[in-house]
């Protein structure tokens, strides 16, 4: 059974100039234990989605969604109360941010046994050392001393360290790591990220990591959703996906990885993702598409089966070649 | 820490200087003669009149009686009032309990309703609780003091009759001073009533030098709070799955609060210059009136004195809201 299902999630925020579409009927399923990595560039609604799982947008936006279930509990009926006992619990999550999104006016043993407090009561005492024991679980030197200190006085590594540990304090079946490492050093993002998929491990808990870096899923994840524009536009295995790119866009976001660049010149997608304005009428992707053809500009994409990793493309790329077009019927219909 | 506090004092020492010297002057620069002020309506000899010009030294040039005012100063002596020959200090220091006492009220009575309505405004941002609080915030905060202390003396006073219209407490009730506070002088005197009288007697009073502050502590609070809970250490609270009490009350109230105590401190400041007219209009007892008096009879020393031991306490009060600062906000650490 699997822990998670998101059917058709689309999430709508009002905004001065009108409904601005940030996820568009995104479904997703993460089973037990399972790592699943979301990918895509910045806009793509990414964060959005996920924080409409937690509950944590602002009034501003419209949650709807066909299914919404973790753990066999029915979020999108469940009222805010109870999703409160769900999330900072079950469910966690991590942000990109690490400086930033720790209290800057309470300690960080405060912070942690807030969690811990919240949701599993507790003596104080037990509480104290289980925040040690997270601290030690996720790599903190001095655990007992760190307990005192302010985020402003730890370095993002640290603090994104800290973050970890409130996150996984109740031991969560999920955790969301929305670019854990996008903030931080090179040379500490591997750390972060090594940090996460052990604790997967241990804990055996469920990991969504959101990404836009091809590598870092290249090397952890099993599943790849990828996002474009609030859509999204492939899911496969990641072997399959690294090895058959089916959505145009996948195939760009791969060939633009390093070691895959032929040639000198690292080849990059032109443009970026639509926003609220300049919002396409057919395939959301086609003004970026190598593969457009008249009929992507003119009529939205449609999914294609599970051989072709659910693209939304009107052409899914096989070995990087679009299908043939039985389309010509579909072309057919654009030219009358 | 201490290298601080230390260069904070050092900088006062200038402003102190300055602050003798704008006391000094500002009284002598109000046209009238204290001299002869002091003998009324008949009149008096020029003789007499020379003597007790010599007598008080304003026949001697200004920068002369400045320093020897200065002089006096830096030892602790104020002079003394011409009208009550008592010394500037002594009368000062049993006058103060009652405009501290009226000054806390009026903080107390900004702080515990301003933080709240700002907070509340700030949650409800755009809907009407929003606009009705901050709206009657602006007015509160534009409003003319003596008008609004006027408007409430009729209606609750007169109308009503459910408060008495000046003094601190009762003719009633007789006790000796012990710490200066009606309110625990009261307490402590044992006499039944007397403590309801002194709070009737505080209520307007209070509400009257509040309003201000009380408007700019709920505007503060408001701005501070939008600001603060779009943070991201806000959501990261309510990922916790904190009650949104938690949440606000907490997570993003303590944040907000470093910015309103900054305000806080410096409407004290504010409350001494309003606390002149309000005692004024109350009939109490405290510097405000007695330093208006004190200008109006011209007594020199009186006014000069006054005026620098506020300025003092305007100093220190800034000093440890400065120091304060540093608690609250553990980013800053000396
Ligand atoms: N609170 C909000 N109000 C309006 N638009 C928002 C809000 N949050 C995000 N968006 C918009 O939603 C889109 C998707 O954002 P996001 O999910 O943060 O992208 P990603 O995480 O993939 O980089 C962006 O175009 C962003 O501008
Ligand atoms: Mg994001």
């Amino acid at each position: 059974m699997s822990l998670l299902e998101i059917e058709n999630l689309t999430v709508e925020f009002q905004t001065a100039q009108g409904q601005f579409r940030a996820v568009d009927g995104v479904s997703l399923s993460v089973d037990q234990g399972e790592l699943m990595a979301i990918v895509g560039e910045s806009g793509s609604g990414k964060s959005v989605s996920m924080l409409a799982l937690m509950g944590l947008l602002p009034w501003t936006a419209t949650i709807t969604a066909d299914r919404l279930e973790f753990d066999g509990i029915d979020l999108v009926r469940q009222s805010a109360r109870d999703r409160r006992k769900v999330i900072g619990k079950d469910m966690a999550m991590i942000f990109q941010e690490p400086m930033t999104s720790l209290n800057p006016c309470f300690t960080v043993g405060f912070q942690i046994t807030e969690a811990l407090k919240t949701h599993l009561g507790g003596s104080r005492a037990t509480r104290r050392a289980r925040a040690v024991e997270l601290l030690n679980l996720v790599g903190l030197p001095e655990p007992e001393r760190r307990l005192n200190a302010f985020p402003h006085q730890l370095s993002g590594g640290m603090n994104q360290r800290v973050m970890i540990a409130i996150a996984i304090a109740c031991r969560p079946k999920l955790l969301i790591a929305d670019e854990p490492t996008t903030a931080l050093d090179v040379t500490i993002q591997a750390q972060i990220l090594d940090l996460l998929l052990d604790l997967r491990e241990k804990e055996g808990m469920a990991l969504i990591l959101i990404t836009h870096d091809m590598g870092v899923v290249a090397e952890t994840a099993e599943r790849v959703s990828v996002q474009y524009a609030g859509q999204k536009v492939e899911e496969q295995k990641v072997r399959d996906l690294f090895r058959d790119p089916h959505h145009p866009y996948t195939s760009a976001l791969l060939s633009a990885l390093p070691e895959r660049a032929q040639g000198k010149k690292l080849p990059t997608l032109p443009g970026v993702v639509p926003g609220l304005f300049d919002r396409p009428e057919g395939c959301l992707f086609a003004p970026r598409c190598a593969h457009a053809f008249d009929l992507c500009h003119k009529r939205q994409a449609v999914q294609a089966g599970a051989e072709d990793g659910f693209a939304l493309c009107h052409t899914p790329l096989r070995k990087g070649v679009p299908t043939s077009l039985e389309g010509a019927s579909l072309e057919g219909q654009v030219r009358s | 820490m201490i290298k601080l506090l230390f260069r904070r004092v050092g900088l006062m020492i200038p402003t102190f200087i300055g602050a003798t010297l704008l006391s000094f002057l500002f009284i002598r620069m109000l046209p009238g003669d204290p001299v002869l002020l002091m003998a009324g309506e008949r009149g008096m000899t020029d003789e007499r009149y020379q003597r007790l010009l010599h007598e008080f030294g304003f026949d001697r040039p200004y920068w002369q009686q400045y320093l020897e005012y200065l002089w006096g100063v830096l030892q602790g002596d104020l002079g003394e009032s011409f009208r009550t020959k008592v010394p500037v200090l002594q009368e000062f220091l049993t006058l103060f309990p009652a405009t501290v006492e009226l000054s806390l009220c009026a903080m107390l009575l900004a702080t515990v309703i301003g933080i709240p309505a700002g907070v509340i405004a700030a949650i409800r941002r755009g809907r009407a609780l929003d606009h009705g609080t901050m709206g009657t915030a602006l007015v509160g905060y534009s409003m003319p003091i003596f008008w609004w202390a006027l408007m409430l003396i009729i209606v609750v006073s007169g109308q009503w009759g459910l408060t008495p219209v000046s003094g601190r407490i009762s003719l009633l009730y007789f006790f000796e001073p012990v710490t200066g506070f009606m309110l625990i002088d009261s307490l402590l005197s044992g006499q039944e009533g007397a403590f309801g009288s002194a709070v009737q007697h505080l209520i307007l009073p209070t509400i009257v030098l509040g309003t201000i502050p009380l408007a700019v502590v709920a505007r503060q609070t408001r701005s501070a709070m939008l600001e603060v809970l779009g943070e991201d250490y806000v959501r990261t609270a309510r990922a916790k799955g904190l009650s949104p009490f938690r949440v606000v009350g907490i997570h993003a109230l303590r944040n907000a609060l470093i910015p309103v105590t900054t305000t806080i401190g410096l409407q004290i400041g504010v409350l001494f210059g309003g606390a002149i007219l309000t005692e004024t209009i109350f009939a109490w007892p405290g510097i405000g009136k007695w330093m208006i008096e004190s200008v109006s009879a011209r007594d020199y020393s009186v006014v000069q004195g006054g005026l620098l031991l506020i300025a003092v306490i305007v100093m220190v009060v800034n000093l440890m809201v400065d120091l304060m600062y540093g608690l609250i906000n553990p980013k800053i650490r000396y």
